[in-house]
């Protein structure tokens, strides 16, 4: 991959270049915009620096975080013990609001995986060098929320040890799964989401795998990354192939970006509910998705940089791209917001119509303004260069877009199902202390997964960090050669 | 072959060394068990004579080996030594070691012998098959369900293979044509309350029925010198011949021994005002077959009273408005109603007009009504002005004089009992005697003052005179005015034997010495009387599940003919009255005596009766000051009798829809002045209540509020039935007892209250949260001279899509089409359909908490939706909504594995094993009828309502949806008998439990396809409607438009 690439980028800084020499090009942003990667490093010290985080002892500070993540978890499991030895009834959900915190946590988790895959995939073939730095990280946290995701759908059902009856397979029942069904769909959409997630994620890191295991000390941690290293020697064809592999699965995963918050939003949009029932939804969802995506990001990649000194790597560049992807994305969502009380309006239909006025003024308003101030006024902010280089305004922008992006799923599940088309059946939901644990449950199994990885696993993709160094761009035209150098 | 055998020990000698057995079972019971052995001469003894037969040795004529046969010494040895020759005795040489190992090997064994056990009853297989009873198919039998005032409903007890399961209406007997309440649909749990007294105790020991007749007949033969001075019996109303004539008989026995009834819901006022008016005891009842106009003074006419299944059906055919027109036209006739009230009530849901005021008021309206009317004697009360009623009352009083002989005027048992003299005088005026309104000979065996009957009782008591006391299941105890005191005189030194006799060992029965558990009707046979006199026969469809004893032979102890079963007692009336065996075996099987209703009989009203009354009510209407309490039974826990029925707590009660509590019904102007909001809070569908401190006399309860339209202001209305401290599990501590507050002259309304919030809440548990409609049309509705003007009122409310605006052609129904239609203008929203759906389909209770959580599983719903002013509503509309089995069904296009599903004959399905609970369908549902198990809500453990179970209906697991099924057991069913008939399913023959249940018949159900069908000429009609059909889910359950018919002079709408 990195052949083409780096011509195209070198095509493009000269043609900058050129265009800033003759002075009828003047773009802020080209000359101030702060690098993809700090100046100064070589091949070696990017590799190091890297490496470093694995293979040097563990931090202090990791202890404690990582022992609140998996009380966390813990919390999820014995949630998930009183769920399935009770029933579904310790949730808060009910008759009307079938679905509560479970959905919306599903959609929640399932749309935060979709920044991995949009920088990973999407931006590797659109040539976006500034995502090297961060895509494994964000693959990670796919991989991690997808498996977050994946549970719901499971747990939620009333008798879960059944829910592989959603599988399509040669049953002596002679059954099939209702293929009308958008929770059919989500099953296929889902896995399929997972499973090339996860394969693109662990192919891309065989050669820095390799590199942990040549440079790792101990036995037992060269064994193991040897297995996980697939016996990977840095030989031509081995790059050709895993550059083929790479560009297939980005490929692959490119339409899964779009494809997977679609079909999770069917679930809402053939549904005949007031508040579900609309056209808008997968555009709005995938918006939606990557906006949740791309703050999930941020909010664990900055104190993670601070934490390890990635500052080199991760730099005001990422910061600043990053914020007007948000910005973007949270644009359209609000676009949504605005077409879904444009359509209440304009459809003169008059369940369509209470339910934006029962958003506006019903049980729920609170939320749906506190909706509105974390997706919408919020990442307004997002406009000043100024708040999006700040690792603390992007932060705290990125925690509102997370609270926001969760209302938001509540404001379409429960909030649309507890008043729907009969006064008599109306009624109202609260998460209950176990809808909470859960939830909560999840949040500590993703961050675990997440130490796990930082703590084992190279965070920074070693081997295309080092495409980025200035020599590698002037020097060499080979890619092997330098972005597969091994240690001798 | 019955010889007990010795068998000989194993050669180690360590064996268990007796090992008593019947040759046959070896089923090591210990020799309680019969053995049965097919054929065997041997059927009648027992085994486990313990060697005692082993004696019979000489030459045996069977033998099983030589030794036997000749006697031999070696092998009488092996058979009567306990340890053979070689075998080691257990004794002085046991170590512990080995004694140990002995007893464990014994216990293990010992255990393994339990799993095999077989179960200690006798085992009588069919030799031949019995007549009739074939196993899988039900049969039913004609029987009688006691109702309150000691009234039968002519029921139907379905039962599968000796358990009574279900109770249809007997659509032969006069009561109820085929319709029942929600008590008798609830009877059936009753019968297997779990919590129902199981034994006979005497200060709480358990002790036998013989030890009972003992204590009884040694304290009665003391009586008998005395001429049973001592000797009082407590029961409650009674109109059973059979029982009549055995208290007749213990009277007789006993002539100075005094027979009390008390009901603290009865037929009282009615009773006295009775007398008042004709001087005599008369029964009334109402043809409202024939009614043109109806007033209620204070009457649920339709809703409760031993009546009140047969006067909604006649009702609601004068209301069927097409079906009386003539073909082609839309000028059907319909009859009108006027409710007057305090409290609103099922009949007035009907109403055409409706005014709510205060009891003390209604009385002031009746004397002005009759005085309007020109009614001797009548005057019209000074200083009484309502501007409602003033508006109403000479429209009322024209109509009701163009309507002579066609008119009804009814005042409720709660009612003052001058106001039934009013009532009278207004009949008798219009005469609407003998016409609408029928007269009789009275129908209880001692038509009773109870309050008067128990003040007596009390009194003896406290006076000493009192030595024995049979109380037959009736609970002063909870339920009298505390001012009685019966409780403190139950514990007169002097009373030194009494007996309580009931369902329950309740707080009555706390307050006796003896207590002797009931048979529940469904186990003993009895008769009674229905609402016009007809005598219903009682026969038991199963063995007293719990060795109760019917008051017949608690009763025939008394008559000193202890031994008398209660079918002798009862046949021994019957037959010769009847004329011999068969007329009465016709009897028992058609579950009613024909013609036996009480004969008419007719009095003038007496007219210085009615000025009395009419100036009583003036002045009570004068003089009133502070709130009314006004008391009324539950329509769910009835005086208390039905408080541990969990069908019934569950039931949502009526306006409010509160299940498990009784709320002080309060008008939303009396909640202002109290200071007091209605609790709801964002759209719950319960309810935060207030709770009101209600005061009066002294006495105060604490009580939850709800704040109720349509209740008259100034009126708290309190449901007797609650706050039990002695009952079962089930209705223990449910709700407030209100009988502190009442006194004997403010028996059903009492003036001079006061309330105040005390400023806590209490959480009630409602099914409906919300009470409007939005302006949305759900309930379409117009009047009359509307509806003849735009008879398409109600489908053209919306716009529904086209049926060919699809791709997809439509399904071909070729054979049956089910379909459903629900006629508006005639749910009165008693709930018997719902009771009827919990009884057939097994559905789970899921208690108070659950209910909260909205979480309830009643596959049928009635929702009620004020019309008009929320606070003063036109007209309270009520809709059953059950699954609306759509052609287009959300629910079954989101299913993922395909659980729910549309069947060739157009019903939606649900197959529960399939069902892995995503609940998708139930959001998807716009009527949201779907409701899903989120616990274990099934009673899986309970052994007596295993047996209550329709088998016919799966009991549904945790974490699986359900919904109405149209009762697809009995679609089923029908086709199995067509088919082996060879003949089509006749219309009619299938009705799902509401259909069957609904006293007013306001569902029908049918096959669209079969063009004579009454649920496609329903369909037909311009009035049907399909429910938010605008959404193309295309109802196959659909609704007929509701229409009222107000007079034109007062130029309402509807």
């Amino acid at each position: 991959m990195a052949g083409r690439d780096l011509e195209a980028r070198t095509a493009v800084a000269e043609h900058e270049e050129s265009l800033l020499e003759k002075g009828g090009y003047h773009r802020p942003g080209i000359i101030e915009r702060a690098p993809v990667l700090a100046p100064g490093h070589t091949a070696g010290s990017v590799t190091d620096k890297i490496s470093s985080v694995v293979l040097s002892g563990t931090p202090r500070w990791f202890y404690p975080a990582f022992g609140l993540s998996f009380t966390l978890m813990m919390v999820l499991f014995a949630s998930m013990g009183k769920l399935f030895w009770e029933g579904t009834g310790i949730w808060g959900v009910n008759q009307p609001v079938g679905w509560g915190f479970d959905i919306i946590n599903f959609v929640w988790w399932i749309g935060i995986g979709h920044a991995g895959t949009l920088i990973s995939a999407i931006l590797l073939l659109l040539r976006q060098e500034w995502r090297t730095s961060i895509n494994r990280f964000a693959e990670a946290m796919t991989i991690f929320a997808v498996a977050c995701a994946g549970m719901f759908p499971l747990i939620h059902t009333g008798r879960p040890w059944l829910a592989y009856w959603l599988l399509p397979y040669p049953n002596t029942m002679g059954m099939w799964p209702q293929f009308r069904s958008p929770l059919i769909w989500d099953v296929f959409a889902v896995s399929t989401y997972a499973t090339v997630s996860l394969l693109f994620w662990f192919v891309g890191m065989i050669p820095d795998l390799a590199t942990l295991r040549d440079r790792s000390t101990k036995r037992i941690a060269k064994v193991l990354y040897g297995m996980a290293a697939m016996g990977w020697r840095n030989s031509a064809k081995h790059w050709h192939e895993h550059e083929v592999a790479s560009l297939l699965l980005a490929g692959l995963a490119t339409p899964l970006v779009l494809s997977v918050h679609t079909i999770v939003s069917f679930d809402f949009a053939v549904g005949i509910i007031p508040g579900w029932h609309a056209t808008i939804f997968p555009p709005y969802f995938v918006a939606g998705a990557i906006y949740a995506g791309f703050a999930m990001v941020l909010t664990c990649t900055l104190p993670l940089r601070r934490a390890f000194g990635l500052h080199d790597f991760i730099t005001d560049r990422h910061l600043d791209n990053m914020g007007k992807v948000m910005l973007a994305t949270g644009l359209i969502v609000a676009y949504g917001y605005g077409i879904e009380a444009f359509t209440a309006w304009y459809s003169a239909n008059q369940y369509e119509t209470f339910m934006m006025w029962n958003r506006l003024f019903g049980p729920y308003r609170f939320h749906y303004y506190a909706l509105l101030l974390c997706n919408v006024i919020a990442p307004q902010a997002l406009w000043w260069r100024s708040v999006r280089v700040s690792p603390v305004g992007v932060w705290t922008v990125c925690m509102f877009i997370n609270v926001g992006m969760w209302l938001e799923r509540f404001i379409i599940i429960p909030a649309s199902l507890h008043r729907d088309f009969l006064p008599s059946s109306w009624g109202i939901y609260h998460g209950s202390i176990w809808d909470w644990g859960i939830f909560v449950g999840t949040i500590g199994l993703f961050l675990t997964l997440l130490f796990l990885f930082v703590r084992f696993m190279p965070m920074i993709s070693i081997f295309e960090m080092r495409t980025l160094v200035p020599e590698a761009r002037g020097v060499e035209s080979s890619p092997g050669a330098v972005a597969g150098s091994v240690e001798p | 072959m019955k010889e007990d055998v010795k068998i000989p020990a194993a050669a180690d000698g360590e064996a268990m060394a007796r090992a008593t057995g019947c040759a046959e079972g070896g089923c090591g019971c210990g020799g309680e068990c019969t053995c049965e052995a097919a054929g065997s001469t041997a059927t009648e003894s027992t085994c486990g004579c313990g060697g005692a037969c082993a004696g019979e040795t000489a030459a045996p004529a069977l033998w099983r080996n030589l030794d036997e046969l000749q006697g031999s010494a070696a092998f009488q040895e092996a058979v009567e030594n306990e340890f053979p020759r070689q075998a080691v005795p257990l004794g002085l040489g046991v170590d512990r070691r080995r004694f140990l190992q002995l007893m464990g090997g014994s216990l293990a064994l010992g255990g393994a012998v339990a799993c095999t056990k077989q179960p200690p009853e006798s085992i009588v297989p069919y030799v031949k098959q019995p007549e009739e009873i074939v196993p899988g198919v039900p049969l039913a039998f004609a029987t009688a369900a006691p109702m309150a005032g000691g009234y039968a409903l002519g029921v139907l007890a379905t039962s599968h293979m000796g358990r009574p399961t279900k109770i249809e209406g007997n659509p032969e007997h006069p009561a109820s044509l085929g319709s029942t309440d929600v008590f008798a649909q609830a009877s059936v749990l009753g019968l297997y309350d779990p919590d129902r007294s199981k034994t006979i105790t005497n200060a709480g020991r358990i002790r036998t029925w013989e030890a009972f007749v003992d204590a009884l007949t040694m304290e009665l033969s003391t009586q008998e010198s005395s001429g049973g001075a001592g000797l009082r019996i407590l029961s409650g109303a009674v109109t059973s011949p059979s029982l009549a004539a055995q208290i007749a008989a213990v009277l007789a026995r006993f002539p100075q021994a005094r027979w009390y009834q008390w009901e603290p819901a009865g037929e009282r006022s009615a009773v006295l005002g009775g007398r008042a008016a004709f001087g005599r005891d008369l029964s009334v009842r109402y043809d409202l077959a024939k009614a043109q106009v109806v007033l209620t003074l204070d009457c649920d006419l339709l809703g409760k009273g031993p009546g009140a299944v047969r006067y909604s059906r006649d009702f609601a055919r004068g209301r069927r408005v097409w079906e009386s027109a003539p073909e082609g036209t839309t000028a059907g006739t319909m009859n009108r109603l006027y409710a007057v009230e305090c409290t609103p009530s099922p009949t007035s849901t009907l109403a055409d007009h409706r005014v709510a005021l205060k009891p003390a008021e209604i009385g002031a309206f009746a004397a002005a009504l009759a005085a309007a009317l020109g009614v001797p004697g009548a005057a019209a009360p000074a200083g009484w002005n309502h501007p409602e009623a003033a508006r109403l009352l000479p429209v009322l009083a024209q109509d009701l004089l163009a309507h002579r002989g066609s008119s009804v005027v009814a005042a409720g048992d709660e009612a003052a009992p001058e106001l039934h003299v009013l009532a009278h005088a207004i009949n008798a005026h219009l005469g609407n005697h003998g016409s609408t309104v029928l007269l009789g000979e009275p129908i209880a065996a001692r038509p009773a003052n109870p309050l008067a009957d128990l003040e007596a009782l009390v009194g003896e008591l406290n006076a000493g005179k009192v030595e024995a006391l049979i109380v037959l299941d009736t609970n002063p105890v909870y339920d009298a005015p505390p001012e009685l005191g019966v409780a403190k005189a139950l514990l007169s030194q002097a009373a030194r034997l009494r007996v309580h006799w009931g369902l329950y060992d309740d707080e009555t029965a706390r307050y006796c010495h003896w207590h002797v558990n009931a048979t529940h009707y469904l186990e003993t046979w009895g008769d009674a009387r229905a609402y016009d006199g007809t005598v219903t026969l009682q026969q038991p469809l199963i063995e007293p599940l719990y060795g109760g004893r019917s008051a017949h032979e608690v009763l025939a102890v008394l008559e000193n003919r202890s031994g008398t079963s209660a079918r002798e007692v009862v046949q021994g009336l019957w037959q010769p009255r009847l004329g011999g065996e068969p007329q009465w075996r016709k009897a028992v099987h058609d579950g009613f005596v024909a013609g036996s209703a009480a004969p008419a009989a007719g009095a003038g009203v007496n007219a210085g009766a009615v000025a009395a009354a009419a100036r009583t009510l003036g002045e009570a209407a004068a003089s009133q000051q502070g709130l009314t309490l006004a008391f009324r039974p539950d329509p769910s826990a009835w005086d208390g009798r039905f408080a541990n029925n969990a069908w019934l707590q569950e039931l949502p009660r009526p306006f409010s829809k509160v299940v498990w509590d009784n709320p002080v019904y309060v008008s939303p102007r009396t909640a202002r002045e109290l200071n007091i909001d209605d609790g709801t809070a964002d759209g719950m569908p319960g309810r935060r209540a207030a709770v009101l401190q209600v005061e009066v006399g002294g006495e105060s309860i604490e009580a939850p509020a709800w704040v109720l339209p349509g209740q008259a202001d100034g009126v708290l209305t309190l449901h007797l039935g609650y706050g039990r401290t002695r009952t079962g599990k089930v209705g223990k501590g449910v709700g407030v007892d209100v009988n502190k507050l009442r006194t004997r002259a403010g028996f059903w309304n009492r003036v001079g209250a006061t309330a105040r919030a005390t400023g806590d809440r209490y959480e009630l548990a409602s099914t409906q949260g919300h009470f409007v409609m939005e302006s949305r049309p759900i309930v379409r509705h117009a009047t009359l001279a509307e509806y003849r003007q735009h008879p398409d009122f109600a489908r053209e409310a919306v716009e529904a899509p086209a049926h060919d605006m699809t791709l997809y052609p439509d399904w071909p129904y070729n054979g049956h089409k089910w379909g459903m239609a629900i006629n508006l203008s005639a749910c009165t929203g008693c709930n018997a359909c719902v009771a009827a759906c919990v009884a057939e389909n097994n559905i789970s209770v899921v208690g108070k908490d659950q209910v909260f959580r909205g979480r309830e599983m009643h596959w049928l719903r009635i929702d009620q939706y004020y019309a008009g002013d929320y606070e003063a509503p036109s007209a309270v509309l009520n809709q059953p909504v059950p699954c609306m089995h759509c052609e287009n069904a959300p629910c079954e296009v989101v299913c993922p594995v395909a659980a729910t599903t549309h069947s060739f004959e157009g019903l939606n399905e649900m197959t529960y094993n399939r069902c892995v609970g995503t609940r998708y369908c139930g959001n998807n549902c716009p009527y949201k009828v779907r409701r899903f198990n989120f616990y274990k809500f099934s009673d899986w453990t309970t052994e007596s309502l295993k047996l209550q179970r329709n088998p016919n209906v799966s009991v549904r697991a945790r974490g699986v949806m359900e919904k109405c099924t149209y009762c697809v057991q009995r679609i089923s069913a029908a086709r199995i008998a067509s088919e082996r008939d060879d003949r089509p399913i006749k219309d009619g023959e299938v009705k799902p439990a509401c259909a069957q249940a609904c006293p007013t018949e306001a569902i029908v159900f049918g096959d669209i396809n079969d063009g004579g069908s009454r649920v496609a000429a329903w369909k037909k009609e311009p009035l049907s409607y399909g429910l938010l059909e605008d959404l193309n889910t295309r109802p196959r359950t659909t609704y007929m438009g509701r229409v009222a018919n107000p007079n034109p002079a007062l130029g309402e709408k509807a």
